[in-house]
């Protein structure tokens, strides 16, 4: 191993921010498709260090909300702050930039391109070394890749899935496939970690595997957890608060007991007599 | 009985008969074919990064053949006029993304497909404004490729005649795909632009800027241009016809696949070769010019049966 390649750890970026205080608030925001609203009005905060569930019913705005985080989408009204600074309109990659990583409902890997690869991807803003330097790949250019490979080999060894490093991941069953696009995520180092149903699909024992990972990651890793979930059981389990939208509104909001005991939601989910 | 014969047993006893005339036929083909890849390999880098079929990459070698002579033309010398077209073409790479490609995102694939024809419009006014409409020669010697042939004999008394500036064409060529394969391969920036080229979300979501690849890609589109535009200017000459010719490519990249640059090489060889050596021994028979139209029968014929082409991704849908 090259000497001048020091050891790395992995952990969210120090931002200043302790554990508790509010990595993300949204005030009042707003977004709606030509007549269709899909968020409207919606006020929260996420804190630094937590695990923030968001919850709803199919058609509840769920992946909209992380769309607005992430910066796919822009909310018509509203207010996005991140860290305390409020944001304009902000392109994904900007939002990448700034710590925000997220995986997908449908898994979204390039599907032509191995593990390794896939999480290597992760990296593309952390790498800076210019383009010579990694055509004639010596000197820095060289080092730093070595540096960044040491990293994605940490994620992988976390992750468990040392065996498919080279396969190309469209070869991957759906679990794994779910977990590499989470490594992925991971490799970005993010103050700001949005799972879009990370479990979906999944059987028993991989979604305890993947409840593992989210959890570790969080504990060890420092990184703050916004997640979509459908299964109510993982939900409560690992999350700290929660969120719940419903036609785009936002129906209750706290702990998972809290939550559990809100009227409102209990309606949302099994339906109300009129 | 005789039809048949002329069909399926005289061409090939021509060809054994006089096997220094079928390798002079062959290598044509091959010279021929590694210019329809290197058109073929500019429509490749675009689609594959953005999904854009892009009709203006006909054009855009015209353009930049006729920029470079234009340049030199005006008295500019002729390793300046080179630079100056790569810097032109840099441009041009950043005017498209902007004013056609960003405005255009996330529109369907037909209006993209558009925009591009339109494209070809504005450069085809904009070549003959700047540098006038008339066929200008390639300026072949002031830029130090070589001219003359070379003639080798084989076996008793047959002559294999290879012009200097196709086997200059074929190394060319050959170092630009090298090029292209370590840009891809090796280097952030061209695992960015695969990542782009499988899934634009993700990219986004990974933090690497689409409006940044599509530049690249479009700029690496027009060095591959330029390129082309300089291969094919020496052997004929400059001027919009070229334009008709680089059309060649589509069936070359229904053979290869459209996001595959070893495809968009193969079918370029197989497409001039197959075209050549089908001019010259079936042609007769239908009174010849089979050449213009026998790229087109053998894409048609492909797509009956490997619509994906020889390399491209397995066209899958899942229901």
């Amino acid at each position: 191993m090259n000497a001048r390649v020091k050891h790395v750890e992995l952990h969210a970026e120090d931002d200043g921010l302790a554990p508790g205080e509010v990595i993300l608030k949204l005030d009042n925001v707003s977004l709606s498709f030509g007549g269709v609203k899909a968020i409207s009005d919606i006020s929260f905060d996420i804190r630094k260090g937590e695990i923030r569930a968001i919850i709803g019913p199919n058609g509840a705005g769920k992946t909209s909300m992380l769309n607005v985080i992430n910066g796919f989408y822009h909310p018509q009204q509203g207010v996005i702050t991140f860290r305390g600074k409020a944001r304009s309109r902000m392109q994904p990659y900007e939002a990448a930039a700034s710590g925000i990583a997220r995986t997908f409902q449908n898994v979204a890997l390039f599907k032509g391109m191995s593990t390794l690869d896939n999480i290597m991807s992760g990296r593309t803003l952390k790498m800076h070394r210019n383009f010579l330097w990694q055509v004639l790949n010596v000197g820095p250019a060289r080092d730093e890749e070595i540096e960044h490979r040491l990293k994605v080999e940490e994620i992988i060894d976390f992750l468990e899935i040392q065996h498919i490093r080279k396969t190309p991941v469209g070869k991957l069953p759906y679990g794994l496939q779910k977990r590499v696009e989470l490594g992925r995520a991971l490799a970005m180092e993010p103050d700001l970690l949005l799972l879009d149903e990370p479990m979906a699909g999944m059987n028993l024992e991989e979604k305890e595997d993947m409840s593992r990972f989210i959890l570790d990651v969080n504990s060890q890793m420092g990184t703050t957890i916004a997640l979509i979930e459908h299964d109510m059981g993982v939900v409560m389990d690992i999350s700290d608060r929660v969120v719940v939208l419903d036609y785009g509104r936002k129906i209750g909001d706290g702990t998972p007991d809290e939550v559990k005991n809100n009227q409102d939601v209990i309606d949302a989910y099994l339906g109300v007599s009129h | 009985m005789d039809f048949l014969y002329a069909i399926f047993i005289d061409p090939f006893v021509q060809m054994v008969e006089l096997p220094d005339f079928l390798l002079q036929v062959l290598w044509e083909g091959f010279v021929a074919g590694v210019l329809y890849a290197l058109i073929a390999l500019g429509f490749v880098l675009i689609f594959k990064a953005s999904g854009v079929f892009n009709f203006a990459q006909g054009i855009m070698v015209v353009f930049a053949g006729l920029t470079l002579v234009g340049l030199h033309e005006k008295g500019v010398p002729a390793y300046l006029a080179l630079i100056l077209t790569i810097g032109v073409m840099g441009l041009l790479a950043l005017a498209v993304e902007r004013f056609v490609m960003r405005p255009l995102v996330n529109q369907p694939d037909i209006i993209l497909l558009m925009s591009t024809i339109g494209l070809t419009y504005f450069l085809i006014g904009f070549g003959e404004f700047i540098f006038g409409g008339e066929p200008k020669q390639m300026i072949t010697t002031e830029l130090g490729l070589p001219t003359g042939s070379t003639a080798f004999e084989i076996g008793d008394g047959g002559l294999l005649i290879l012009q200097h500036i196709d086997i200059a064409a074929a190394v060319i060529a050959i170092i630009m795909v090298a090029a292209l394969g370590v840009f891809f391969n090796k280097t952030r920036i061209g695992r960015a632009l695969r990542a782009v080229a499988d899934d634009h979300q993700a990219a986004l979501s990974v933090g690497i800027s689409l409006n940044q690849i599509w530049a690249i890609v479009w700029f690496a589109a027009g060095i591959v241009a330029l390129t082309t535009g300089i291969m094919w200017g020496a052997r004929s000459d400059v001027s919009f016809a070229l334009e008709i010719i680089a059309l060649k490519a589509l069936p070359v990249l229904i053979l290869g696949g459209f996001t595959s640059i070893p495809g968009a090489i193969v079918g370029g060889l197989i497409i001039g070769m197959g075209e050549k050596i089908g001019e010259i021994y079936w042609g007769p028979l239908v009174g010849g010019g089979i050449e213009s139209w026998l790229a087109y029968m053998i894409a048609l014929i492909f797509l009956l049966f490997r619509p994906q082409g020889l390399f491209g991704e397995r066209i899958i849908e899942r229901v």
